[in-house]
């Protein structure tokens, strides 16, 4: 065998029930994480409806043309990371290692838009805690809104954070060629939770930036 | 492999595979890891079990001469946090379910061994910031953290506690998410769903409980430490945030969580009742289809936690009723364990004991849990030790009678060795006792209005107290007497032989203990589970 480590686990009988079982985990695993975004929609949505206003008014803050250029930006990031998959299937090692590299500049630039954002809302003083300002009315809710705004989009980024941190693990591998059509599963699993991250945020924008825009505050 | 050939050249079992600290804190053999949470769940029970101590002594009179206020909020949180997020919950999944899921399956290890691993080490990481939050001055906010107190008012370490039980859920998730794959894409050939132990089916619904309920109070405890950590009032009602919400999300976990902690006993009670009546289960697929039953049911069920919340009166209505269906598949399980008994050849083995003692407290328990569904009366006794002296009954009574059980069960095929029957069959009566002395006086306290969490009461309930103690003094020597008796078999106890119990299924086929690859060759199963015939002889 060519690379260093056996391709099939010692606990495996055949790279096909490997590949199943890992499939079948990053599901779950998936589950799990919706379950965790859940939580916080759950509590946006129940807050958004008792707070309409204060809602309202705070989404007026938020950049829309950064946050849709970030959803641009993520999509593409999609549909790099679903090429680098079909690569590492074909074992195209070339377009696998390019792809990769494209799809963790594309994460880095949503970060980066997102910095820029955040940079505002401080200069804004719209940071949710002391430094907080409001001169409209509802300042409670409005505070309440950029509390979840920051939580949402906080661990939103933290999951981008995670993603880029594996693509610089799985790149290595992928320069080595040690992905190929008997064994892909680590990339295709990895593309399974960039996608999920990036649905994330085709749900965030909207909630966040996009509900109660054409509402007078 | 015949017998023949084994005693020639015994190959290596797990225990003797290596030797050294290194190869036990950098195993990815399930067996081992169960070991080290074998270890490290005793040692927050213990933990716990100090605190129980604090409380009962306290309780002894009815002033509060041994502590005050402060320090019996304190007393009375960091038990209810050790007991329930670092032993009752990892307890019998993390342990016995570790070790006996990929061998009941026929496999050589779970899904995902480096997982498995990393689950243990998550656990240990959630247990000191813990541990640092208890030594430190622990916290008081009771176990729940309800809101606003948690987040306001409360000069505890609630930040560190909450981060424990934030970080010790993902133990639990990825236990849960093994277990799901491993039972999906690892069961040997023959073994279809319907022959499987269900020790297995009761552990597939558990990690369902698990991969969808521990993410959300994941969530909800880091928003607690957000709110707490950075002033920005996520429940905060000075800014339109809602406790009320907390509360939601708390029990949206924390209710299910109860299942995490009963349905793996009901799994292990399933195993005994069967083994030690030789027969097989009455209602299999019932027995089976209730553990799912129960998983799906207890996401349904949390607003019977806060009837007195100020939820709406409409939705408390439906909670109540939806609380009350939950006894439907709990009592399908004790009416078939009851028919599995009826006419069996029944043997009381020491973990038989414990199985027959988790059928009469499970029972109390739930019959119980059926009173505080009902609306009128949950009024009344909320908050209340009618309502402690309830979940005890479940969780004590239940949890850690089938977590003795089986380990009692187990024993046997995880050490290859036996403990002595007289002093085991004595620590179960003793449990068993103890247990009831201890918690039924608090129904009849709770029903008289003895509110919990208070270290203070009337004079005329002292009687009832001193009872509740007494029976606590008994339950602790009945917990200590196997520590002792276990870690002396180890080295002491006679050899057990591959199958003690003349016992169904795949565990008892391999040797004990068993090889680190669990089977010499992949078994091939081509019977029902539970296979007893009525003139089956043991074999030896």
């Amino acid at each position: 065998m060519a690379s260093p480590q056996p391709l099939l686990a010692h606990h495996f009988d055949t790279l096909d029930q490997q590949r199943e079982s890992a499939s079948l985990g990053m599901w779950v695993f998936l589950i799990t994480e919706v379950m965790f975004f859940g939580g916080l929609f759950i509590a946006y949505i129940v807050y958004r409806t008792r707070s309409h206003a204060g809602f309202v008014a705070g989404s007026h803050e938020l950049n829309v043309m950064l946050g849709a250029i970030n959803t641009v930006v993520l999509i593409c990031s999609s549909l790099t990371m679903a090429i680098a998959v079909r690569a590492s299937q074909l074992g195209d090692r070339r377009t696998l290692v390019r792809f990769l590299v494209l799809t963790a500049i594309l994460g880095l630039t949503f970060l980066g838009i997102k910095a820029v954002e955040y940079q505002e809302k401080f200069a804004h003083h719209l940071v949710p805690g002391p430094h907080f300002a409001w001169h409209g009315t509802t300042p409670g809710t409005v505070q309440l809104f950029f509390s979840l705004y920051f939580v949402m989009t906080g661990l939103h980024a933290l999951h981008m954070i995670v993603g880029i941190g594996l693509i610089a693990w799985l790149l290595p591998r992928s320069m080595r060629g040690r992905y190929g059509p008997d064994y892909h599963h680590p990339i295709e699993c990895f593309g399974l939770y960039w996608h999920f991250v990036d649905i994330v945020w085709i749900f965030l924008f909207p909630l966040l930036y996009l509900l109660g825009r054409s509402e007078h505050v | 492999m015949s017998t023949t050939e084994r005693a020639v050249a015994e190959p290596p079992n797990y225990l003797s595979a290596d030797y050294g600290v290194k190869s036990w804190l950098l195993t990815t053999d399930h067996k081992r890891i169960a070991i080290l949470y074998l270890v490290a769940v005793t040692v927050f029970f213990v933990i716990g079990g100090i605190f129980a101590v604090l409380i009962r002594l306290e309780l002894l009179t009815p002033q509060g001469d041994l502590m005050q206020s402060d320090t019996y909020n304190r007393v009375f949180t960091m038990h209810g946090v050790a007991m329930i997020f670092f032993f009752l919950i990892p307890s019998i999944p993390a342990v016995l379910g570790n070790f006996m899921v990929p061998i009941m399956v026929g496999a050589r290890d779970l899904a995902f061994p480096k997982v498995n691993l990393a689950s243990w080490y998550v656990f240990v990481l959630g247990g000191a910031f813990t541990l640092y939050a208890m030594i430190a001055g622990g916290v008081d906010t009771g176990w729940t953290f309800y809101t606003p107190f948690s987040t306001t008012f409360s000069n505890t370490h609630v930040v560190a506690t909450g981060l424990g039980v934030f970080i010790v859920g993902f133990a639990s998730i990825m236990t849960g998410l093994n277990f799901i794959v491993t039972i999906h894409r690892m069961r040997a050939p023959g073994l279809t769903w319907f022959r499987l132990p269900l020790f297995l089916w009761a552990h597939y619904a558990t990690s369902l409980v698990m991969i969808l309920g521990t993410p959300v109070i994941a969530i909800t405890t880091l928003l607690l430490a957000v709110e707490r950590g950075f002033k920005i009032g996520i429940f905060d009602p000075a800014l339109g945030g809602d406790p009320v919400l907390f509360q939601h999300l708390f029990w949206f976990y924390s209710h299910p969580a109860v299942y995490i902690m009963v349905l793996p006993a009901m799994g292990v009670i399933s195993e005994l009742v069967a083994a030690f009546s030789r027969k097989a289960i009455f209602g299999y697929k019932f027995v089976a289809g209730a553990s799912v039953a129960i998983a799906i049911l207890g996401f349904l069920v949390w607003g019977h936690h806060m009837f007195v919340s100020g939820q709406s009166v409409y939705a408390a209505t439906i909670f109540s009723v939806l609380s009350m269906l939950v006894a439907v598949p709990s009592a399908v399980k004790i009416f078939n364990w009851a028919a599995t008994l009826y006419k069996g050849s029944v043997s009381f083995d020491t973990p038989m004991l414990y199985a027959l003692g988790f059928i009469g407290l499970f029972t109390i328990g739930g019959l119980t849990g059926v009173m505080l569904a009902t609306l009128g009366l949950d009024v009344h006794v909320h908050d209340t030790y009618f309502v402690v002296a309830h979940f005890h009954y479940v969780m004590v009574g239940g949890t850690i009678m089938g977590y003795l059980g089986g380990l009692h069960y187990w024993w046997p095929k995880i050490s290859g060795r036996m403990y002595p029957k007289f002093w085991s069959k004595l620590a179960a009566l003793i449990i068993f006792v103890g247990f009831n002395l201890t918690f039924f006086p608090q129904f009849l306290l709770g029903y008289m209005g003895m509110p919990r969490r208070y270290h203070v009461y009337p004079e005329e309930w002292q009687v009832l107290h001193v009872l509740s103690s007494a029976g606590a003094s008994i339950l602790g020597v009945g917990y200590i007497i196997p520590v002792f008796y276990l870690i002396w078999s180890m080295r002491y106890g006679p050899r057990a032989g591959d199958n003690p119990w003349g016992a169904a299924g795949l565990e008892w086929q391999t040797s004990s203990p068993p090889p680190t690859h669990n089977f010499v060759t992949t078994p091939v199963v081509t019977t029902e589970p539970y296979e007893y015939k009525a003139e089956e002889v043991t074999v030896g």
